[in-house]
């Protein structure tokens, strides 16, 4: 946030003018986050919400540091509890990965090793961080996989990822990444891979475990279902840069940026009328102009200006709103249009 | 587990038994056949027709082969005419099974030493100097005919250098107890570590010659499927639990890329008896690749018929045993 609002408790995590740049050997150089900043505080659920491509998940691995080193570019501060993480060596930052962040991934399936038991996967996260030997690993780690509700978990340990369905990988994964208490966790599109049945009883269980035991939580998703049900704040992330940040409540009571309409009115809904079409967004993120161009929204933007094709809107806060509400636009929506139009 | 390797086995039997087949069907369309080169050339029409009774072959064809099939399951391959007058094909193989076993051993010790690290390696640092230097060397490997890089050898290191013996398996003023006739391990056995230090001098140069392809086919095996693992989303996930680069390494890293080199270990291992041909050929080195030769050379139909029969055994039980490995290996064929 550009506007130095003071933070109100402690922060936890504090994300400020991150960019990530992809290129090298001759490529053109591509920005995928530019100058995102976003805090989080003790036991928040921030949520970082967009279409594919839009920085989201690269924002992420910049910060755990898991993004590949060569060819790329991190610049900007993640600052956690006090260090900055993206200056840390690689032996450091594998002592905070697991034990203090933790993070979950998309797709199950792919994201457990396949030739290792479920046992092992979870239990070689204790032995690293917490010091156990592997008995004592394995028995915790059927106490954890019983915590995330996988039944009959002493058989299950013992088991491939391709013995398991899908949400119970999930379970395992979720699992693995909570097994050393973390105090900041990660989700990655947790829910997008899974059966919409089995992506409820995810988003029970992340709440269940990590919202009410007090662990804070960045959610990445493109589904305002989830940021609806889980995240007190919300950051709507386009082109790399956050377009519009306000609480839950806020956004979806008022939302001002024509993209965050957007999303909310492709959502269908059951009240409307059959013959009614969704609202989907014209264009794709493909036809992002970089933000050195004017707004990177305006080619598909309804209400886009003169203006917005030459000038990057600045990041401001919403002088009609009550609370804390930034956002970055020539021409938001009105204030009391409350419904997407 | 156990079922896998019943049936894995009952495909062996079925594949020897093809095997038999074609190698009896092979070795009576030879020219000349085993009358003409026992007998010569100017041999009567009477003596010929004896000993074709004698060795059963007026006989119609799947009465042969019905006692080419028993006589071979019953190890009776017959007697040598050239390679070692008189003796027992079977015992012959035996005889030089050792010398051969012995250099494969350490030819694949070698190569697996030397291909996986590197393999490893240079995906790691992919594209980097390290990588190219060794695409580089195992282009080389590949393309270098065996017998040329065994010459090579042999001429560099013990003609020009004199550092090792050009031939043999053993230097023959010695006078070494032998237990086993594996050399190396005789030595251990009876403390002759002289005599140990002097089989392995003579096995470093044909085992390096026997190795380069298998060298080149593992190392590049290795470093494609280590490219290709280092992408996993669960390499990712191992990294986001924050564990050390020595476990990701190993067990999320090694431990699938290793699937498909193994096979290709199997094949290699398997295939190791053609590069011997030649690499005991150009080291005087007597073991069953040295005898195929002089077998095929003088048509000894005994002798070629046991080395075939067991090579062709070899190879189907070394495969039997790499199809066993993967199962260890990779769970998702043991517990389907």
């Amino acid at each position: 946030m550009t506007t130095a609002a003071p933070a109100k408790t402690e922060t936890l995590l504090a994300v400020r003018d991150l960019v990530v740049e992809f290129g090298g050997r001759g490529r053109p150089t591509f920005r995928a986050v530019d100058g995102v900043s976003f805090d989080v505080r003790p036991g928040q659920t921030v949520g970082l919400v967009g279409e594919s491509g839009c920085g989201k998940s690269v924002t992420s691995l910049a910060i755990m540091g898991l993004l590949p080193k060569r060819g790329n570019k991190v610049a900007g501060s993640a600052t956690y509890d006090g260090t900055d993480l993206l200056t840390l060596d690689d032996r450091e930052m594998r002592d905070h990965r697991g034990r203090d962040i933790a993070m979950i991934f998309q797709d199950p399936l792919s994201s457990l090793n396949p030739v290792v038991s479920i046992g092992v996967q979870v239990a070689e996260v204790l032995q690293r961080h917490r010091g156990m030997k592997k008995s004592t690993a394995i028995a915790e780690s059927r106490d954890l996989l019983d915590q995330v509700g996988i039944p009959d978990p002493a058989r299950r340990l013992k088991e491939y990822p391709h013995q398991l369905s899908g949400g119970m990988r999930q379970r395992a994964l979720i699992a693995m990444a909570l097994a050393c208490k973390p105090r900041l966790l990660i989700a990655d599109e947790p829910t997008t891979a899974l059966d919409v049945t089995i992506q409820a009883q995810i988003l029970n269980l992340l709440k269940e475990l990590v919202v009410d035991s007090g662990t804070a939580l960045i959610m990445i998703t493109h589904d305002l279902g989830v940021v609806a049900g889980l995240c007190d704040e919300v950051n709507v992330l386009y082109g790399g840069r956050i377009v519009e940040t306000a609480s839950r409540h806020e956004v979806f009571a008022r939302p001002r940026h024509p993209y965050t309409t957007g999303l909310l009115g492709s959502i269908p809904r059951l009240d409307g009328s059959r013959s009614e079409q969704l609202a989907a967004i014209p264009g794709s993120v493909a036809d992002n102009i970089p933000w050195t161009s004017g707004c990177a929204f305006a080619p598909r933007c309804s209400r886009a200006l003169e203006v917005c094709r030459s000038e990057a809107p600045p990041l401001e806060q919403d002088p009609t709103a009550m609370e804390e509400h930034t956002l970055r636009c020539h021409n938001p929506n009105p204030a009391e249009g409350g419904e997407p139009a | 587990m156990l079922r896998f390797i019943v049936r894995r086995l009952l495909q062996a039997v079925l594949v020897m038994f093809i095997v038999s087949a074609l190698l009896f069907a092979w070795l009576r369309s030879l020219p000349g056949g085993p009358v003409d080169s026992l007998l010569g050339e100017r041999a009567t029409p009477a003596s010929r027709a004896a000993l074709s009774k004698q060795l059963g072959m007026d006989q119609p064809l799947l009465v042969q082969y019905w006692h080419f099939l028993d006589n071979m399951v019953h190890g009776r391959f017959g007697t040598s005419t050239q390679v070692q007058t008189g003796a027992d094909a079977l015992h012959i193989f035996f005889q030089r099974l050792p010398a051969t076993v012995e250099l494969s051993i350490v030819a694949i010790v070698i190569a697996l030493a030397t291909a996986i690290p590197l393999g490893y390696f240079a995906a790691k640092r992919h594209g980097g100097l390290l990588d190219t230097g060794s695409v580089v060397l195992s282009l080389i490997g590949v393309a270098v005919p065996v017998f040329f890089l065994a010459f090579v050898l042999k001429y560099v290191f013990a003609i020009k250098l004199g550092w090792l013996p050009p031939s043999g398996r053993q230097s023959a003023d010695l006078d070494a107890t032998r237990v086993t006739n594996f050399y190396v391990l005789d030595g251990l056995l009876t403390r002759e570590y002289d005599a140990s230090w002097d089989a392995i001098k003579h096995l470093i140069l044909p085992a390096i010659a026997l190795a380069s392809i298998p060298f080149a086919v593992i190392f590049r095996i290795t470093r494609a499927s280590v490219l290709e693992v280092l992408h996993e989303d669960y390499v990712r996930t191992a990294e986001s639990k924050g564990l050390t680069a020595r476990i990701i390494r190993g067990r999320h890293v090694l431990h699938n890329a290793m699937l498909p080199v193994v096979t290709t270990i199997g094949l290699q291992v398997g295939g190791l008896l053609t590069g011997a041909v030649l690499t005991e050929t150009v080291f005087a080195y007597p073991g069953l690749g040295d005898a195929l030769a002089q077998a095929f050379s003088q048509r000894d139909y005994s002798v070629l018929q046991v080395l075939i029969t067991m090579a062709a055994l070899g190879y189907v039980l070394v495969n039997l045993l790499v199809d066993i490995a993967y199962a260890i290996i990779d769970p998702r064929i043991r517990t389907r």
